[in-house]
């Protein structure tokens, strides 16, 4: 009798998860599948056809958009790395008994909407704000030259609003980095450099890895930053795919795009995973 | 100043700030509304169509049978109505009909995304009266027949008292589905400072304001003027017109003229001198020139501007429409529409409101008095023959396969 319940104990565990994906995750997906291969218009409704042809016109039309959403994802995220890393080793290494307080620093700006924090570099990067008014009397920037609706301002966005998902991860893996580990390194007469190179930052890789994930994918989906910060030169697909769905009641193409977006960001995850797995990471630490 | 130029400051506190709040209701906060449309995904074959004017045995149909049920729930834009809703509770004690007074229409897009899947299984949307935009919308609420068809000898002091424009709308012809709750207009705001005077539309495609003009990224605005610029009517215009003007505002883009297409968000560029000129709507400049003391003109272009209406409808699942047509013809007494026009400050559809305007700010002093005044001799409010001369109707699609032709043709120039 016990023997039976422990093997049904973990089902029961896992089932109100399963049943929560199956109903707010897998019946969406399923009917926004059918979705985009309905044909149709809002008015006299949509029908299924399997006509995949959306899909084909869909990339063909908005092929631009979805390599930019991936370009600046990549960028921001490559940027994110680079601020990320030392912000998170001073906590994890140098943060003493207030590393609570510097994470909480770090998250601090959560408690302030998305949105509006957005807006609010728009008044600092407007073309007459604190930040280029200046220059421009030192005579230090053209009289056009602008920051807002550049990709520049985009990519700012991109890494503001995701620095955290980015600190949090890699600050977990350094944190979790034997103190032992180090002082060995050191009695083997590695330099400083050496000790970072040889064993820190290969010991803090997964944590990278996890932080690409948390940001390279929303960073990339993302739709709020191009709106607020950008222009119709930096329409990312985010965009596109919120105009189809509530401007034009164009839920085939919409739906298309969606998934279109999912599969190039699923292949992605899944090359990247497979190229700098955890595992491997740390097979790369042993060399 | 010429006689389309009505930049004087003092025009109004209160003007339109509606605009103000509901584009800038975020389409970006869109996320809950984003799941909203995805669940309305789920729902396939909508209502049949209908046809674009009410025949008349399609009215008695509809209302046959209806009766007053002294309840009624409005669902409105925001800031369209004195918060205190005066005009609702006189309306409650003349007729005993109760009223809910929803101000939950943001944007037309959304709206119609949530309502349309209960509308076409023909239920409730708990709403017997609500105001939309003539959109792109508008049509489709129309040809998806979740319009209730008006029974116009309910309708008697609209038809005493509705100005000529507001009974021939290109975009609901013979008012079959819907009356006018107020109109605004599409023009040009421009910092006079930096740009000299401003004439029209030739203006927004002049290379010496390169890279400081501000477009409309509604698609149907910018197309709008896009059409008046290579002179064509939007209302009449055709699939080759509409080529055209996608022409002429490519070039406007590639030459570098545009900054970029603004939703509401223009006023701020304008404010900060990202813009120096840009499509505006008519209120949103006075109420920033009154709110920040700017001083930012708007006219509508010698060209032509184009004229929006917010229309008050009755959805066809309406449970107490005939709650609904009594209020929307208490609107059309005189008095009432006055006061809805002292607050909200956009064109009034009812054009003997204006001296009843100018009788209740003489009863006032001062600054009251003023600004009643200004309301009552505003060209916004009360436009002219001279200004509805120059204002054209946006373009009324036969066919949602039209429409979607007419985004295909402009969304690109946006959505770069």
């Amino acid at each position: 009798m016990n023997r039976v319940k422990n093997k049904i104990a973990p089902y029961l565990l896992v089932l109100p998860g399963a049943v929560w994906l199956l109903i707010f995750f897998a019946v969406p997906m399923v009917a926004m599948l059918s979705l985009s291969l309905q044909e149709g218009d809002i008015v006299h409704g949509y029908r299924f056809t399997g006509h995949w042809q959306t899909y084909t016109e869909a990339i063909s039309n908005y092929d631009t958009q979805i390599i930019r959403s991936l370009i600046y994802g990549a960028i921001a995220t490559l940027v994110l790395i680079v601020l990320a890393f030392p912000v998170a080793y001073w906590i994890a290494f140098y943060g003493g008994r207030r590393k609570p307080t510097y994470l909480f620093l770090v998250l601090l700006p959560f408690f302030v909407s998305f949105v509006l924090r957005t807006i609010s570099w728009r008044q600092i990067l407007t073309d007459e704000g604190p930040l280029l008014s200046p220059l421009r009397d030192m005579g230090l920037i053209g009289q056009s030259f602008h920051i807002l609706g550049t990709p520049t301002a985009v990519i700012l966005g991109l890494v503001y609003n995701f620095l955290p998902f980015m600190v949090l991860p890699i600050y977990v893996a350094l944190e979790r980095i034997d103190p032992r580990v180090v002082e060995a390194a050191r009695d083997l007469y590695a330099n400083p450099a050496t000790t970072f190179r040889k064993v820190i930052f290969p010991l803090a890789l997964p944590g990278v890895f996890a932080g690409v994930l948390m940001t390279f994918v929303p960073a990339s989906s993302d739709y709020v930053n191009s709106e607020v910060l950008g222009s119709s030169d930096t329409t990312m697909i985010g965009q596109v795919i919120q105009a189809q769905f509530l401007e034009n009641s164009d839920y085939p193409t919409a739906s298309a795009l969606s998934f279109v977006l999912m599969l190039v960001l699923l292949i992605g995850v899944f090359t990247y995973a497979r190229i700098l797995g955890t595992e491997d990471v740390m097979k790369v630490a042993a060399r | 100043m010429s006689a389309s130029n009505f930049s004087d400051p003092s025009l109004l506190r209160g003007l339109t700030q509606r605009r103000f709040g509901r584009r800038d209701a975020l389409r970006l906060s869109g996320l809950a509304a984003l799941g909203g449309a995805l669940a309305a995904c789920g729902v396939q074959g909508q209502g049949t169509q209908a046809p674009a004017s009410a025949e008349p045995d399609a009215v008695a149909k509809f209302w046959n049978g209806k009766t007053k049920n002294n309840t009624l729930r409005f669902a409105n834009w925001p800031l369209y109505m004195d918060p205190k809703q005066p005009e609702l509770k006189a309306f409650t004690t003349k007729t005993g009909i109760k009223v809910k007074y929803d101000e939950v229409i943001q944007e037309m897009g959304p709206w119609f995304a949530k309502v349309q899947p209960q509308l076409s299984a023909g239920q409730d949307i708990g709403y017997d009266l609500m105001v939309i935009t003539n959109s792109f919308q508008f049509t489709q609420f129309r040809d998806s027949g979740f319009l209730a068809p008006l029974d116009h000898s309910k309708l008697p002091n609209y038809a005493k008292n509705a100005g000529a424009a507001y009974k021939k709308e290109a975009f609901d012809p013979g008012n079959a589905y819907s009356i006018p709750w107020a109109s605004g207009m599409t023009g040009i705001a421009y910092d006079e400072s930096r740009t000299g005077p401003i004439k029209g539309l030739a203006d927004l495609w002049d290379p010496k304001f390169k890279g400081k003009v501000g477009m409309f990224s509604d698609v149907q605005e910018l197309g709008n003027f896009g059409l008046l610029a290579v002179g064509a009517d939007p209302a009449k215009s055709t699939e080759e017109d509409w080529e055209k003007a996608a022409d002429h505002l490519k070039k406007q883009k590639s030459d570098g003229i545009v900054r970029n297409y603004y939703d509401q968000s223009y006023i701020e560029a304008l404010g900060s001198g990202e813009v120096w000129l840009t499509q505006a709507w008519s209120g949103d400049i006075f109420q920033k020139n009154i709110s920040d003391g700017t001083n930012f003109k708007f006219i509508i272009p010698e060209e032509g501007g184009t004229i929006w209406t917010d229309n008050m409808t009755i959805p066809v699942t309406a449970t107490n429409p005939v709650d609904a047509i009594t209020l929307m013809d208490y609107f059309y007494e005189v008095e009432n529409a006055a006061t809805i026009a002292e607050y909200i400050n956009y064109v009034c559809p009812v054009p003997a409101a204006q001296p009843v305007i100018r009788q209740h700010a003489g009863k006032l002093t001062g600054e009251d008095k003023d600004a009643l005044l200004d309301v009552a001799d505003s060209k916004l409010v009360f436009p002219t023959a001279a200004e509805y001369a120059k204002l054209h109707y946006y373009v009324a699609f036969e066919a949602t396969s039209e429409q979607q032709k007419f985004q295909k043709t402009f969304e690109p120039i946006v959505l770069g």
